[in-house]
């Protein structure tokens, strides 16, 4: 982030606040131009506060941010709400859908990166797909295909990740480590790899590939929906380390 | 200098509170250590007593003195038990109470469904409050959790888990605030301030 600047206007989505001193709230902030910043919004839980509306955790919102004397932390000036999505917020599945997708995002940045507008943009596109109440599953699943190719982990699903050799139409093996599916043969004796059903890895090649509005088509039965759902969140807490608090929480609630 | 012991663990427990970095902490400690003796015994008598003499009641969960089952407002007859108020937190009961407007009891919460953190059902007092109503004695329950994202997913949850029992849920009417100014207001407060607006 550059020093210079001692005020800078945000296009930000509001990933999430704690309270803050007496009366106001640390926000967590995915932006358009500087990545994931933190910003104090001052005074937001009093009632009559002018921002508090607009940096409500999933609320994309134009941001005036100053940078404070002193600690140097960016301070809130001014707010305007560019869309609220409020029929995530009249739907507690798709409040914690919009959850999920803040957390990996949240998880996997870091406070003061470079900015990526691609990152932003398939923020503020898949909230508005839930917004818009498309399947939420199918939301989340085309999101983490989409986030891990904008973070650099793409998974491999074309050919083994392990021998290069092409995936078959047949029962495959995906390998954490590896990064991909694995052809059966070399899948067998690897450590950290979970079999996959060929209709799973067809959907995620699916998702891969294709452009929203054509994964959008995709309908798989509820079994094959279970296996992708559960093979992704294990691939992303094998990649972070660490579990997600979202994913629990969605099932208690669905 | 290394700080007498004593002082120094003062100032290491104050710097565990909310909201005090190490200078104020150093600050207070050095300010009893000055002060009349009677200020740092009545601080410490109090901090004792403060886990000691207090209990939750069993039946709200609102925070009552220490050897009693249910709080004053539990216990009250005069109280309307038909109608019951959920808020999140103590303190949210404080602030209804000031009103003098609201004459049925209270369920506490003691916090908030949070998708972000990972706070679930689970964590909070609502299995207690389903059971408080499968009694049947209770006809109308108002959600006056915070108007937030968290207190907004808190309302909903609580709104699929008494549906069955047929009570009566309302939520507390949301607006633009004394004070307020149209012009600030947020997409969200101003369209439910539209569908909720009365006849003059």
């Amino acid at each position: 982030m550059p020093d210079s600047f001692r005020s800078v206007r945000v296009d930000a989505v509001v990933l999430r606040h704690s309270d803050y001193g007496e009366a106001d709230r640390l926000l967590s902030l995915y932006t358009r131009q500087l990545g994931k910043i933190r910003a104090i919004a001052k005074g937001v839980r009093k009632l009559t506060s002018r921002k508090a509306g607009h940096v409500e955790p999933f609320t994309y919102a134009r941001l005036q941010l100053s940078k404070g004397s002193g600690n140097g932390l960016l301070i809130l000036t001014q707010a305007e709400t560019v869309d609220a999505y409020l029929p995530i917020r009249d739907d507690l599945v798709l409040t914690a859908h919009a959850a999920y997708i803040l957390e990996l995002l949240d998880r996997f940045t870091y406070d003061d990166e470079t900015e990526n507008a691609t990152l932003f943009r398939l923020l503020t596109d898949t909230l508005s797909r839930l917004a818009s109440k498309s399947d939420p599953w199918l939301v989340s699943r085309y999101y983490e295909i989409r986030l891990l190719d904008q973070l650099g982990f793409r998974p491999q699903l074309v050919e083994c990740a392990n021998c290069r050799r092409d995936i078959k139409a047949e029962d495959q093996f995906f390998s954490f480590t590896a990064g991909g599916a694995v052809c059966p043969s070399c899948g067998t004796g690897l450590p950290s790899s979970i079999p996959i059903s060929m209709d799973a890895l067809k959907y995620l090649r699916h998702f891969q590939r294709s452009a929203y509005t054509l994964a959008l088509h995709a309908r798989p039965e509820q079994k094959i929906q279970s296996e992708v759902e559960s093979l992704m969140q294990r691939y992303f807490t094998y990649l972070l380390e660490r579990d997600l608090n979202t994913p629990g929480f969605l099932k208690r609630v669905k | 200098m290394n700080l007498p012991d004593s002082i120094q663990s003062l100032i290491n427990a104050l710097e565990r509170m909310p909201g005090i970095g190490p200078k104020s902490a150093s600050r207070l400690a050095f300010y009893l250590l000055r002060a009349p003796d009677d200020l740092s015994l009545s601080l410490a008598l109090a901090l004792t007593e403060l886990k000691t003499k207090t209990a939750f009641c069993q039946e709200c969960f609102n925070i009552t003195d220490a050897g009693r089952d249910r709080c004053d407002v539990c216990e009250s007859r005069k109280r309307d038990g038909a109608v019951v108020c959920i808020v999140e937190e103590s303190l949210d009961v404080l602030a209804l109470e000031r009103t003098g407007a609201f004459n049925g009891k209270y369920h506490v919460l003691q916090g908030v469904l949070n998708p972000i953190e990972g706070i679930g059902p689970d964590d909070l007092k609502i299995k207690q409050l389903v059971a408080r109503v499968a009694k049947g004695e209770i006809k109308e329950v108002i959600l006056a959790t915070n108007p937030s994202m968290e207190g907004d997913a808190t309302a909903l949850y609580l709104q699929g888990q008494l549906k069955p029992y047929g009570v009566h849920v309302t939520r507390l009417a949301r607006g633009l605030p004394m004070g307020g100014d149209l012009e600030y207001a947020d997409q969200n407060t101003l369209q439910r301030a539209l569908s909720g607006r009365q006849d003059m």
